[in-house]
């Protein structure tokens, strides 16, 4: 049996384990836990520790995991772990927080420098009313424009599909270019 | 208990709101990455305060601060070798060089100075000296804290916003590819330019900053300025593990690396 692994990264609440819950075939293995700080708290009131899991089998060879990094920063030791082996991440980005968008974008750097593997970029939430808008998220972000900024909602299974599959293609386009 | 720790666990603004609450009165050392600073407090006020090696005579910070000309500092240098800096403000004043106001003016700036130097400092240890006093023979100020609480507050949260944005000082810097930037018509700073000299895959952040000589916070408030002006952007230090790499894939047959990728693209598309 081949595996492989993708990574799905991003601020504290951003919609991380909901994207992997979308997609994955069993329940996702979610190591979540009450939240004590109250700032926390009025946000969401579990987070993830450790990491999420999640899994998706493609044929009798190949299954494809789906990690999900803690959100919260002191938990940030565990990212150069879950990097490792990772044929592509996703960075995760609540559309409708702007003020996560600094901490989004440290994530991103930090990522990009643990393994030079290609990456989208998830604007979640973009079914929220006060969700920013894709372009406007690129400007604050300061993506440039050949990364894949991709609209999202990480409860929908059609939308977190096309997530994955533009990740899958820029990889298959990078391996194309001798990447 | 004696009051002593690191500066990772309890910062110098939150010293200074302390010794502020509890009126103390003694002297907050700071062994910092490069040197120690030393600052006194009577009854929770700043009294005075020293730093390194630097010449804090009052000769020194009168000129500094434009009260004596270059000739007067001189001369001053020159002939006070065994004048306290209180027999010599009094021989200023008296002289009509400079007014008590100037003096007491001059040592709090330089006081503050130090001070807001210490708040850049996020490695080191400190301790309070309960019994230590200010040298006698140096001039006192009695300055209230709650000002320079509130200015180390800000940086504390500039301290935490620069940590978001760059979370790690073990990357390493390379400038983009942007074909119409011109490094030479962009105005730099001269510590800008320092670090931009040593900008190069292999140099990580941690490395700069000790080339340079500064501090966690210094360099990160220069990098953060560079990736801001979209100059540079962080990678990963060159000759740097890459184990990732090696194995994201369980072949390495490029052609079958290709056909998983392509199974995984049908495999989704199909769900």
């Amino acid at each position: 049996m081949q595996t492989v692994k993708m990574v799905v990264t991003g601020p504290f609440s951003a919609g991380k384990t909901e994207f992997i819950q979308s997609v994955s075939e069993i329940d996702v293995v979610s190591t979540e836990r009450k939240i004590s700080s109250d700032g926390e708290k009025m946000v969401k009131e579990a987070t993830t520790v450790a990491m999420d899991f999640g899994r998706i089998t493609v044929d009798e060879d190949l299954v494809l995991y789906l990690f999900g990094t803690p959100g919260q920063k002191r938990f940030d030791f565990m990212w150069e772990i879950l990097s490792e082996g990772m044929l592509g991440f996703i960075v995760m980005v609540d559309s409708a927080r702007p003020e996560t968008f600094r901490e989004a974008r440290g994530i991103l750097q930090t990522f990009r420098a643990y393994a030079p593997t290609p990456y989208v970029v998830a604007a979640n939430k973009q079914d929220a009313e006060d969700a920013w808008e894709v372009d406007d998220m690129r400007h604050a972000l300061r993506l440039d424009s050949k990364i894949k900024l991709l609209p999202c909602v990480a409860t929908n299974r059609k939308s977190v599909k096309t997530v994955l599959l533009e990740l899958l293609y820029s990889i298959l386009a990078e391996m194309e270019s001798g990447g | 208990m004696a009051l002593r720790g690191n500066l990772r666990d309890f910062t110098i603004t939150q010293l200074l709101n302390l010794i502020n609450l509890a009126h103390k009165t003694g002297t907050l050392i700071v062994d910092g990455p490069n040197e120690t600073a030393q600052v006194a407090f009577r009854e929770g006020k700043l009294a005075y305060a020293a730093i390194g090696q630097e010449d804090n005579s009052l000769a020194t910070i009168l000129h500094k601060g434009s009260k004596l000309t270059a000739n007067q500092y001189l001369a001053i240098k020159q002939r006070s070798d065994h004048v306290s800096d209180k027999e010599l403000g009094l021989l200023l004043i008296n002289a009509g060089y400079v007014s008590q106001e100037d003096i007491l003016a001059s040592l709090q700036q330089y006081f503050i100075d130090i001070t807001r130097r210490l708040f850049t400092w996020v490695e080191g240890f400190f301790r309070f000296e309960n019994d230590m006093l200010p040298p006698e023979d140096r001039i006192n100020i009695r300055l209230d804290l709650e000002n320079l609480i509130i200015e180390g507050s800000r940086q504390l949260r500039e301290w935490e916003q620069l940590q978001d944005e760059i979370p790690s000082l073990e990357m390493a810097l390379k400038f983009t590819d942007r074909p119409g930037a011109n490094l030479r018509n962009i105005n730099l700073s001269v510590e800008e330019w320092r670090v931009v000299s040593y900008i190069t895959p292999k140099n990580t952040i941690s490395q700069i900053a000790k080339a340079t000589k500064m501090n966690e916070l210094e360099i990160r408030r220069i990098v953060y300025g560079l990736l801001q002006a979209g100059l540079v952007e962080i990678v990963r230090p060159e000759g740097a593990p890459l184990p990732m790499t090696s194995n994201m894939f369980p072949t390495q047959d490029k052609e079958e690396q290709k056909s998983l990728v392509n199974r995984l693209i049908k495999r989704i598309r199909s769900m």
